[in-house]
């Protein structure tokens, strides 16, 4: 028998500002009634919600998919879109291709995937340009807990 | 740890089971079961919202009473700010004449405290700017207790951004201990100190935490006849009194904030404007704001849920209040007072209590049955109709769906639900009617026959 586990699957539209933030926060809820700790689900949160925002920013549609399982837990954010010309530049703290009507929003400084790897255990990033961008963060839970 | 006692208590008597109450509460803590709310007390942080919306004010706050201070020699009011709101214009100096009436020897004014609290709280902000300027930012204020409880169930990550500098209502009788009853010769004991509140959260808080300093709580509600008829049909001398503009004006949302006077603060008020805001701090939307001073209720403490004041009216009369009084710098009085205490204790106007994650959200303490459960959830809820109506006694569909996974509940208790399985039963009994045994005289072929 498997192990048990969750998997949430998270339609994002891009560039919706108004749905903008729903799937992190589905995220979040769902982590609080597994009982994770409150420590962890802010990073997940936060991480989750900045993958998101990339996806409304800069891409035409994607999602967000929780997983998780007595190992730690994973949140992928996979797009179809511009994808990342240049992945290191991309994670360098204030880089960003963000449009002004974004900019204009407050969104765009360019923390966006710095912050995502400030925020996870361990960070893949597949991206291939005009195609999409695939982000796999994972968490691992606290040793004490 | 789960709190003592909780101010807000249902009366079973006067409640319809109408589930109004069940929508407004911001942590879904009330259920209806059996023609009754009921409050999931581990859950309910008593901020009083199902007090405001229960049109048969089946909802009541626990509270002391006049006869309480019967019991005591003497007897020290504490009122809120929020009282001088309450009285169409009169001025605090006849307020405050008007409690020592009903029945209090002195009265120790919350608004003056809340000037010494103002100096506390912004030299905790600028001691943390220096200490750590990484800090958990923005720092929450820790004024609202049912904001305090809010972060417990709701939003525990955020608990480290709560400051610890202790609300207004308890530094007041800190200080009342402190300054003045070695003055009056009178054994603690003898002494009643009675806070006039304005809400049931800070009763609960009280109850819990400041049973040491405070022996009970009077509503503003339950005092607003007696002082409001001494106002209108005596002539009362008006008493002098410690507060400025600054003290009074924590009465309102953006009182608190304008007195510390820190450049990037926010005011919320309201409670479910609260937890907006709070969502958006979890998901690390908000940046560079320092401060965050948070009321549970509308318009600030002036709309609390025993107060008699309309809150917009309240708010008005208090800034109002407030410029008369002077809100722009705090009087020499306060500073003087303010440098003396916590030279004394540097701790003073600080507590260590720790606010506890209270984890009340989560359905097991074991993962894989946590798992096992949310996705049963999950199943349940795909068959629920999603319109969060109320009527099965459960908030939304998605806490019924919770509530059948945690067995307080079955899937019947949805109308829709109900109704399209009476549907289905209606269906077979029709078909099993309509089958007739060929002694009746016909065969038992589908939809044919007759006479």
């Amino acid at each position: 028998m498997s192990q048990p586990r969750v998997l949430l699957e998270i339609p994002v539209e891009g560039n919706n500002f108004t749905t903008a933030g729903e799937a992190a926060s589905r995220v979040k809820r769902t982590l609080q009634k597994l009982g994770i700790d409150s420590a962890l689900i802010r990073r997940v949160s936060i991480a989750t919600y900045e993958a998101e925002m990339n996806i409304v920013i800069h891409a035409e549609y994607g999602k967000i998919v929780l997983q998780v399982d007595a190992g730690g837990v994973t949140v992928l954010a996979e797009d179809r879109g511009k994808g990342i010309p240049d992945l290191n530049q991309a994670m360098t703290a204030g880089f960003s291709t963000a449009s002004d009507r974004a900019r204009a929003m407050g969104f765009g400084a360019g923390m966006g995937l710095p912050n995502i790897k400030k925020c996870t255990d361990q960070l893949e990033i597949d991206t291939q340009v005009n195609v999409g961008t695939k982000v796999v963060m994972k968490f691992t839970y606290p040793t004490t807990s | 740890m789960e709190l003592r006692s909780h101010s807000v208590v249902m009366d079973a008597d006067k409640c319809i089971g109408c589930t109004n109450c069940i929508k407004q509460c911001p942590t879904e803590a009330i259920r209806v079961r059996s023609g009754k709310a009921f409050i999931l007390t581990e859950r309910c942080i008593d901020c009083g919202e199902c007090i405001r919306i229960c049109k048969n004010h089946a909802k009541k706050a626990v509270s002391a009473d006049l006869e309480t201070l019967k019991q005591y020699e003497y007897r020290v009011a504490l009122p809120a700010p929020s009282l001088y709101a309450q009285f169409k214009g009169e001025k605090p100096e006849k307020i405050i004449a008007a409690l020592s009436q009903i029945g209090f020897d002195e009265v120790y004014e919350v608004a003056f405290a809340a000037e010494l609290t103002t100096c506390a709280i912004h030299d905790y902000i600028m001691n943390q700017r220096q200490t750590d300027s990484a800090g958990p930012y923005p720092l929450i204020s820790s004024s609202c207790p049912a904001v305090t409880r809010l972060l417990q169930i709701r939003f525990p990550s955020l608990i480290p951004h709560l400051i610890p500098v202790d609300p207004p209502y308890i530094t007041a009788a800190k200080c009342f201990l402190q300054e003045r009853l070695p003055r009056l010769n009178i054994p603690r004991e003898k002494v009643g100190v009675f806070f006039i509140t304005p809400c049931p959260a800070k009763i609960t808080d009280l109850n819990n935490y400041g049973q040491h300093l405070v022996d009970g709580a009077l509503p503003i509600n339950l005092l607003f006849g007696g002082i409001n008829h001494l106002l209108v049909e005596k002539e009362l001398t008006a008493v002098p009194h410690r507060s400025s503009g600054i003290g009074i004006g924590w009465a309102r949302a953006g009182g608190e904030n304008s007195g510390v006077g820190v450049g990037s603060a926010l005011a919320v008020d309201g409670i479910q404007n609260v937890a907006i805001l709070l969502e958006e701090l979890e998901l690390g939307k908000l940046h560079d704001i320092e401060y965050i001073e948070a009321l549970a209720c509308p318009q600030g403490c002036v709309g609390g849920a025993l107060t008699v004041e309309n809150p917009f009216v309240a708010r008005a009369m208090i800034q109002k209040l407030a410029g008369q009084y002077g809100d722009k710098t705090l009087p020499n009085e306060v500073q003087t007072l303010y440098a003396e205490l916590i030279k004394e204790s540097a701790r003073f106007f600080t507590h260590d209590k720790v606010v506890h994650d209270k984890s009340v959200l989560r359905l097991d303490r074991d993962l894989s049955k946590a798992i096992t459960k949310l996705n049963r959830l999950e199943a349940i809820l795909a068959k629920l109709p999603e319109m969060d109506c109320g009527a099965c006694g459960s908030p939304t569909c998605r806490s019924l769906a919770e509530d059948i996974v945690q067995g307080i509940a079955q899937l019947t208790d949805c109308i829709f639900i109900l109704r399209e399985q009476l549907v289905e039963l209606a269906q077979r009994l029709l078909a099993l009617a309509q089958i007739r045994p060929p002694a009746m005289g016909w065969n038992n072929e589908k939809g044919e026959g007759g006479e």
